[in-house]
């Protein structure tokens, strides 16, 4: 096709504009790296774009490494990641599978009983109730058990489910398999896609979650790392910060340091995300491969 | 007699059940956690919004608790805080809907327009990042950027401003959360509008080509209608939570000194209930809150169901 000026001149904008749209996405994060690597009392008289390290120095790591909190905040999330995904999993698929039943005598007033609690809910406090009558207070179940199944994930699910071509599964009744084993033996196999996308909502939201922790859990040996990242981050909780750092560096800190503090603030927030980032690349076309298959149903 | 029809009607559904459970139990079996957690973990906290018309008491429980009927409704409509609530709440959302939904449109439709496909992917890579990190360390950058000697004040001074700490300024707390959720949301919010227009046929842009269309005048006549569907479906979701601002970001970013337009009512709700354990009171304003967005949601399908052929059932 030949172009006319004036879409090559649009062409070329929207080229550049693009180029600085994507610095605007990715520069927060470059600037956090820079800072954390900086001299803070060289850092605080610096204006502007930062394009590289203010000085160098490693302070703010040692400060992040050293601190316990982080690391039990790390374990922590670690479990409620790799448990909590488990759980969720194992729910999901039996909801989506007994769903997607074409014949199954309930799937209408359980789909409807389901449907309708994406619409209302009981809300914050009586749920808050709940939780706490059943003894789950200060409890790693308060982070698992109340959160099992997200209806939107085992809709998804259920219409992938559904699409499998019910020819399968006639045949492995017909040599006598029961649900289960259709499920397990037929279903799953087929459906990796659909499972690595939920698998990875739900690990990214045990990940990200902070409130139901912070809600639930009193006990500091529970707590995920998102918690202590906010007493880090948010409240500028310095006891959080500098656990078993020496006296000398606290004098330092408390005196004429406050820079100090944003230091490793930086360093955290480095260290907090750099695993994400590390495994971005690889798991990005399933999340956009599940807002795909979510919106054929939406 | 029409009460002894469905009687009838109960019981010879009950005894197809019992057939069926007797022949299928596996199905019925795999059924049953689902349904117990449903149960458990939504309906009962549904029931348990019959607090809100009781003065809850922990000793007592949620049954036995007295009833006070509509006290708590009349104390929150009467109270100095509901019109504040209102305003924040009508006005976050109303400057999100304003600002943050036509972002991602446009955005897609610009990134549709590149040539370059290899240029094209990157470009999207990178502008789904913000969304995969978490909500603290996002409202940690933000917090570190807005502080008086941060990037963004850095900026404000260079146009000849003052700097300040814009989380303790309330008329800055809007357009900081706002600025940030687009940022934020904007990229991973360009996917669904992507795959509409990778649905569009080609054919329809190779006629408009031969009939002398430019570039513009095909964006203006196949792409935007082409995506009109997906726009208007997610337009409707979005006027029916016009009354719901999530709490977890606000609580992240808000302050005293910001309440003024920062509170609203699900952070209220959270601050009522959880740290002030004022349960009854806080869950009367929540449902009052469910239903206005319940009702929203059916009116916003009504009218879309009206004006256009689209609806969300």
């Amino acid at each position: 096709m030949k172009r006319s000026l004036s879409e090559r001149a649009f062409d070329i904008f929207n080229v550049l504009l693009m180029l600085i749209l994507s610095f605007m996405f990715l520069y927060p994060f470059l600037y956090v790296v820079f800072a954390s690597f900086s001299n803070p009392e060289l850092l605080v008289k610096h204006k502007g774009l930062l394009l590289l390290p203010e000085g160098f120095t490693l302070q703010g790591y040692t400060f992040v490494f050293r601190n316990p909190n982080i690391y039990s905040g790390y374990l922590n999330t670690i479990y409620y990641v790799v448990v909590g995904t488990l759980y969720n999993m194992v729910m999901t698929c039996l909801g989506a599978y007994v769903l997607s039943r074409k014949d199954w005598l309930l799937k209408t007033p359980m789909m409807v009983m389901i449907t309708f609690t994406m619409f209302f809910s009981g809300g914050l406090i009586p749920s808050f109730i709940l939780v706490k009558n059943l003894g789950m207070m200060n409890t790693r179940a308060a982070l698992i058990i109340p959160g099992a199944i997200s209806t939107y994930n085992m809709i998804i699910m259920r219409t992938s489910f559904m699409q499998i071509p019910s020819g399968l599964e006639e045949s492995a009744k017909l040599d006598g398999a029961n649900d289960l084993q259709i499920l397990w033996h037929v279903v799953l196999p087929v459906s990796k896609a659909v499972l690595a996308v939920i698998t990875l909502f739900y690990a990214v939201g045990h990940w990200n979650s902070w409130f139901n922790a912070s809600i639930y859990l009193r006990k500091r040996e529970l707590f995920p790392l998102q918690l202590i990242l906010r007493e880090i981050l948010i409240e500028n909780n310095t006891s959080a910060m500098l656990d078993n750092a020496s006296a000398q560096t606290l004098q330092d800190l408390a005196t004429n340091k406050a820079w100090y503090k944003e230091l490793v603030q930086y360093s955290t927030i480095v260290v907090s995300t750099v695993p994400i980032l590390f495994i971005y690349p690889f798991v990005q076309k399933y999340f956009v491969k599940g807002v795909m298959i979510g919106s054929i149903k939406g | 007699m029409a009460k002894e029809m469905i009687t009838q009607k109960n019981k010879s559904f009950l005894k197809k059940l019992a057939k069926d459970i007797k022949k299928n139990y596996v199905v019925y079996l795999m059924a049953l956690p689902v349904i117990a957690f449903y149960i458990i973990f939504h309906y009962v906290p549904m029931y348990g919004v019959i607090i809100a018309f009781k003065q809850y008491s922990p000793a007592l429980g949620v049954l036995k608790s007295p009833w006070v009927g509509f006290k708590h409704f009349k104390d929150f409509f009467g109270s100095v805080y509901i019109w504040r609530l209102l305003r924040n709440t009508v006005n976050i959302t109303l400057n999100e809907l304003i600002w943050g939904f036509p972002a991602p449109v446009i955005l897609a439709l610009l990134i549709n327009e590149l040539r370059n496909q290899r240029y094209k992917k990157v470009v999207q890579t990178i502008s789904y990042i913000p969304h995969f990190i978490s909500l603290v360390v996002i409202c940690g950058i933000i917090r570190q950027f807005c502080g008086s000697g941060g990037i963004i004040n850095d900026i404000i001074e260079f146009f000849g401003g003052t700097r300040q700490d814009l989380l303790a300024k309330p008329e800055w707390f809007v357009p900081v959360y706002v600025a940030s959720g687009i940022w934020q949301g904007v990229g991973f919010g360009t996917i669904i509008y992507l795959a509409a227009l990778s649905g569009i046929s080609q054919e329809l842009y190779d006629a408009a080509y031969i009939d002398g269309a430019g570039r513009w005048k095909q964006t203006l006549h196949i792409t935007i209608p082409g995506i009109m569907p997906t726009i208007i479906i997610l337009l409707i979701l979005r006027m029916g939570s016009m009354l719901s601002v999530g709490y977890e970001k606000i609580l992240l970013l808000y302050n005293r000194v910001t309440y003024e337009t920062a509170d609203v009512i699900s952070t209220f709700v959270y601050r009522k209930g959880l740290m002030d354990a004022n349960y009854s009171y806080s869950t009367a304003v929540g449902l009052f809150n469910s239903v206005v967005n319940f009702a929203l949601l059916i009116l916003a399908n009504k009218l879309s169901k009206k004006f256009s052929d689209t609806s969300l059932w």
